[in-house]
Parts: C-alpha cells; structure tokens; sequence
C-alpha cells in the first residue's frame, strides 16, 4: 500500500501472549494500521509489559522491562498494543511506576501519552469509520476489563464491527464482568477463576452467538479454554482478525481445518 | 473473632460447594447490581457528588486532629460523653464497664461492624451482660452464631429456607403448626420477639455511619427502624465508632448521605435517616439520660499518610463487595475476618497484618470494577497492589511463585534470549497441538488445565515472522 511521506509512524507493541500464541493477531493488527495510513514498525527490543511482576509486587523487575520498553518505542509517533490490558499498563501504569523517579517520570509520561490499544486507536485517533472486512455471523463482544475501565472503550470496537459485511452483533448478559483471566490470578487461585470464567461462558452461549471476540488475548484464552472444555459450540476470535478481514486461521483452541494450512502457518 | 484469613484458599473451595450459599449469593447479585445501576441513572450529578465527597473525605482526613476536637467538645456541650480507645480491648472494656455500672443485665444493640471487629457481643457475656442483636440479618446469624458475611446485609448468605429452620429450632415457645412460608411471617415473629428486649434493655448500643464534629451529632442509617428503638428506648446509648466517621458539618453529610443510599441498596434514601446529639434534654419525649462515644483506633491513625490513607474514606456501602467476581462467586465468610470483599482485602491487612491476610490482596483479578463503583472513588486496586509490594518486599509470597517470577523476569528484561528461547519453545508447543489446537493437560500448567483447555500456540513467534516479512519484501 502507498503512503505519504508525512504519514504517521507506529511501534506495534506485539504483547508477549500475541507474539507467543496468535501472531495472526498482529499481522491483523499491522494490516488495519497500514489501511489507517500507518507506517508500521515492530521493535526487536520488546518482550512483555511487565505485568506479571508489577502485580505480584515485584516493582524492581517491572521497572527494569518498563525502561527497555519505553526506550524501544521512544522514535514512533505512536505506541499500538492489540491488548487493553497491555495498552493500560504502558499508559496508565507506567507513569505511576516512574512517580518518583526523577530520570524517568517525564519519558514515562511522554510516552504514555502516545500509547493506544488498536481499535480505539483506529476510530479515535485515525478517524476510521468503516472497516471492508466480510464475517458471516453472529458474534458477541467481550469488553477486557482493562479496556473498559481504564481506557474507556466500549463504543469503538462495536461501531466498527457493525460496519463489517454479513456480521450480526448480539450482547451478552453483564457485559461489564470479568472473565476471570485476571493475568497470574488464574494460575494463583485456579477455582476463584473457574467460577469467574464459567458465569461468563454461560452468558456467552446464552447469547446465541456462533463467536466471542474480544481485544485481549489473555481473556480469549482463558474463555476459549474453557469453552472447549465445556464443548460449547462457539469460537473466539480476537477483534482485529474480524475487522482485518483475517479470519483463515483456525479460531482459538481450534485444529487447523486441514493439514497444508497448518504448514504454511508453521 | 477468630482470624481464619490464611485458609482463604480452603474456605473459598468450601463456598464453591456450598449449595444454600451459592443460591442465596445468586439472588443477591442481581437485587444489588440491578437496584444501584437503576439508581445511578436517575441520578444525573452522581459523578459530580462522587468528587465532592471524596474531597470532603480528604479534607477532613487531612485534619483529622482538630474536627475530633472539635466533635468531642461539642458531644460535651450537649451533655454526652467522649471516651478514645487506642485498641479493640480498651474498647470493649470502657463499654463493658458502662454496662456494669448501670447495671444491665441485657443490651440491645444496633447493626455495628466495629463492634464485630472488637468481638464485643463475647467480651460482654464473660461479663454477664447479654447483647440482643435487633437487626433482623445479625439477629438470624447471631441464632446461628456465624458472623456477618456483608457489610450491609449480614445475613445475605442464608436462603428463606434455612432462617425458617433456624426460628423454628429457636422460638420453641411458639406453636410449631405455625405458617412460616412468606418473608412477612419471619419478620413478624422476629418484631414480635424483638419488642420485648427493646423494651427491657438497659443499655443500648450502636455503631454511627457518621460523627458531625460542627454538631457533636451521630448518624444512624437503617431500613428496620431498630438502630432507632436501640438508641432511644433504653436507659443508656452508646455509639462505637471509629476515628474515620468524623464528617466536619451537616451539609457534609448530606452530599455524602446522596451517595450512600444509592451505592448500598438502590434506594434514594434509607428508609431512617436518625441524628442523635446528646442525652434527653428538659422537656424532651424520649431519648436516653446517658449518652456516650466511644471512639476507636483500631490501627487506623497508623493508615493516615501511608499509602491506605484513601481507604479511610470507605462509608460500608458495600457497593465494591457486590459488583466483585470473587465476592460474588464465595461470599464473605471465605474471606475469614469481619470485612471481606475488596474493601476487606485493602483494610484487613491493615487491621491484622499482611502476615495474615496476605492472600486477601491477591485473590483478585484486578477487574477494577469495585473502584469503578465506589462512591467515595477508592483506588482498591491500586491498595491490594501495594499490599502485594509489601509482601513481595518481606518475602512472604510462595517461593515457588518468586522463583517462577524470577525465571520469567530473567527473560522478559533479555529480548535477544527471550525471542531465541520462545521461538523454540512455540514451535515445539505448537506442533504437538497442532492435531486438536488445545492440550487438555500440560506440565507446570494444572492450574489452568485444571478447569479449562489450554489453547495451542499457532507455532511461529510473531516475531519470526515479522523478520521473515522484512527479509522478502
């Protein structure tokens, strides 16, 4: 795709769940940013947010991992995460990591201003209205809780999922619940996380929808894991991969429909 | 009351498979969550009054020295009488020897979540004194001597069924052909039975949900009317609370008294609203001859300019328990002392210790949402995150979880090694799930395979890919 000299550069913060589990989910990601008239680079020098030791209290490492994220990302005119989770970290949290640091609390907050989870970045920073993307279907929409509170999204992903062709848009019950991810939590009390999670399953096959999407892998994860293991019918998807127009690969915790698929993907 | 906070982990395992709690907690979910949401919509300034009180709160917390001077003199003036108590046991002995020089044999007591944290009811019957709760929840799990599992609704974990076994099992003078199918029928024996103590207590006590130092006045907000009949039928009044519910005037309260209602229950108002200043003047109808104010520490002057000092703004609307997945999901007795949900995680560690209840600020997903709905705007997040500092700071959080986070960390601050490590370990993870695109068990992982499968990596880094992309243009 074409674009002019002066257009805006973007750091695609990949995430570690995006870079590790889904990669299709950033190729979505950098094909909506570059439809967005987005000039897309990915830093070699990112690995995760930092979330895990920042809520576990370890202040030193997340630290440490904020500093090289912060340096890495310091050259683009924008940072995009396809995660409110993350988003929130790099926007919200960091700043307050930095509050009394008198080095890094202005780099802190120079970048924090620059920060954007993708879909709210597209509708409120790049004015996109409309996306060309085809899904046959019903979906439900899952709001992050990160998303929705700390950032404040909750119209952008449903006003651009409205413009995709053949999509039908239903609510879930409760749709401000937590689906229990809740990062390390659900590894720390595994039973807490089962009863979170299986309330918001049964609101999402209640829902009638044939897929969930959401903006945030580890959400996805953890309701497409215990969709399949419930064998409820419904397939999740992150947002971008519908709005991109990307939906080939397999849905999450789904086999590849045929084998040369998986080869060209592996 | 017994600390049971370290077997959160068991206690919640015993929630989850607690059928009456899991039905009452269901009902209650809706009524609460439902009831606020509708309340808030009508109300268009409760954002703007959310500001306002949390400076209201602020301020005074900020002076908090000079309006409890200010207070005491004023409840001086009026003719009742200020007692300071540094600890839950000085508490419950100046209480106690009020109650024994007046005499009484019974007192009848008011809804007081201080006076739960004190263990006041137990401190009083050593001394033969009996406390007759009067609020219909503590009076259904003072009969089944369980403590509160809410703020505001003491009894909520206890179905219709199960307080009609239990007044049957109590009331035994009553016929036992009686009909107790309908809620109104178990109102009105427990009034019935009530009445009477009211009306032979010698002393009853309170807790107060504010203190206007401009007045020296105590404020009561209930539904039942017995915080009413508890504070004005007997002898004696006594209100125990604690340092944080100075409120400098009565228009303070007010702004906050909008909130408060509306957060709790869904109601515009209370159904009683009730302002007590002092004893029974010349000429007046009714009110005690003696009035005192006792008024706690507790451990909360040592929150004043720490990082929990915001928790000191908490008015027990309880809102934060019920919009919580984890309250939801267990209820408050998992939670294993007098306050639970997010606002017991923030302020029982300040109360008994992060030693003891350290896992009360982990068990959290940090959903967010109890600050979302906080009247008083209460970073609870923000605080159990700083507990977790805390503990991490003093080692106190499982080794194999530090050692876990140290690996991880190791890594996560080396990108080069990171990107060469995960690229192995994705494609390996990835062909073995390739075939189902989920593993049903994986090693290291029973925490989440336990309940759910755990989603098969697509194979490639994202990364790696974007290498390849950039190398064949």
């Amino acid at each position: 795709m074409a674009k002019a000299e002066n257009a805006p550069t973007v750091g695609l913060f990949v995430t570690c769940l995006v870079d590790l589990f889904r990669p299709s989910v950033g190729l979505a990601a950098v094909r909506l940013l570059e439809m967005a008239g987005c000039r897309v680079a990915v830093p070699a020098a990112q690995t995760c947010c930092g979330q895990p030791a920042y809520n576990s209290g370890d202040r030193d490492d997340a630290r440490a991992i904020a500093r090289l994220v912060i340096a890495a990302f310091e050259p683009y005119d924008y940072v995009v995460a396809p995660s409110g989770s993350c988003a929130g970290m790099l926007k919200v949290h960091y700043p307050r990591l930095f509050a009394d640091d008198a080095a890094w609390s202005g780099r802190a907050t120079a970048f924090a201003a620059k920060v954007h989870e993708i879909v709210s970045f597209l509708v409120d920073v790049r004015g996109v209205e409309g996306v060309a993307a085809a899904f046959e279907g019903t979906v439900t929409y899952h709001d992050s809780c990160s998303s929705l509170r700390e950032l404040d999204i909750r119209d952008q992903p449903r006003a651009l999922l409205k413009t995709v062709r053949g999509l039908r848009l239903t609510e879930m019950d409760d749709t401000e619940a937590c689906c229990g991810f809740g990062g390390t939590f659900c590894v720390k009390y595994p039973d807490l996380s089962n009863a979170i999670v299986e309330k918001k399953t049964a609101a999402i096959a209640a829902s009638g929808a044939g897929t969930v999407l959401a903006g945030d892998l580890g959400c996805l994860l953890n309701i497409a894991g215990k969709l399949r293991r419930q064998g409820i019918a419904v397939s999740a998807r992150h947002v971008v991969e519908v709005l991109a127009g990307t939906t080939a690969a397999p849905a999450i915790g789904e086999p590849a429909a045929d084998p040369a698929e998986r080869s060209q993907a592996g | 009351m017994d600390v049971g906070s370290p077997a959160f982990k068991s206690n919640a395992r015993r929630a989850l498979d607690d059928r009456h709690l899991q039905e009452a907690l269901g009902h209650a979910r809706s009524g609460f969550v439902d009831k606020r949401a509708a309340a808030i919509e009508a109300l268009p300034e409760f954002e703007a009054l959310r500001a306002a009180a949390r400076d209201i709160k602020n301020h005074t917390l900020a002076h908090l020295d000079l309006y409890l001077e200010a207070y005491e003199e004023k409840v001086t003036e009026t003719g009742g009488q200020v007692h300071y108590a540094e600890t839950a046991s000085q508490a419950r002995d100046l209480i106690r020897d009020i109650c024994l020089r007046v005499g009484a044999q019974t007192v009848t007591k008011g809804k007081s979540m201080i006076a739960e944290e004190i263990g006041l009811n137990e401190h009083l019957a050593e001394s033969g004194v009996e406390a007759v709760e009067t609020d219909l929840g503590e009076y259904i799990i003072q009969l089944r001597h369980e403590p509160p599992s809410h703020i505001i609704a003491p009894a909520v974990h206890v179905t219709k069924d199960q307080i009609e076994a239990e007044f049957r099992r109590a009331h035994t003078n009553l016929s036992p052909e009686r009909d107790l199918t309908e809620p109104t029928a178990l109102l009105g024996e427990a009034r019935a039975i009530l009445r009477r103590q009211f009306q032979t207590a010698e002393v009853g006590i309170t807790g107060a949900n504010f203190l206007i130092a401009e007045t020296g006045t105590s404020v009561i907000v209930t539904n039942e009317g017995n915080g009413d009949l508890t504070q004005m039928l007997p002898r004696v009044h006594i209100v125990l609370a604690t340092i944080e519910k100075i409120t400098p005037t009565l228009e303070d309260v007010s702004q906050i008294l909008r909130l408060l209602a509306r957060s709790a229950t869904g109601q515009d108002m209370a159904c009683y609203t009730t302002f007590s200043t002092g004893p029974r003047r010349p000429g007046d109808p009714d009110g005690p001859e003696e009035y005192h104010v006792v008024i706690l520490d507790n451990g909360r002057s040592a929150m004043v300019g720490s990082e929990f000092q915001d928790m000191l703004r908490c008015i027990r609307c309880g809102a934060c328990m019920n919009h919580c997945p984890v309250y939801q999901a267990i209820g408050g007795h998992a939670y294993g002392w007098v306050y639970s949900g997010p606002m017991g995680a923030v302020l029982t560690p300040a109360l008994i210790g992060i030693d003891q209840a350290g896992h009360l600020p982990n068990a959290s997903s940090f959903c967010g949402r109890c600050e979302a709905v906080c009247p008083m705007k209460i970073p609870l997040p923000r605080m159990m995150r700083h507990w977790r500092e805390r503990e991490f700071e003093r080692h106190l959080s499982p080794t194999t979880y530090r050692w876990g986070l140290r690996l991880w960390a190791f890594f996560a601050k080396r990108p080069r090694l990171y990107q060469f490590v995960t690229r192995i370990a994705m494609r390996a993870l990835g062909n073995l799930g390739a075939r189902k695109g989920r593993f049903r068990r994986l090693p290291l992982a029973g925490g989440w395979t336990g309940h759910r499968d755990m989603p098969a990596p697509e194979g490639q880094t994202f990364q790696e890919m974007w290498a390849q992309r950039k190398g064949t243009p």
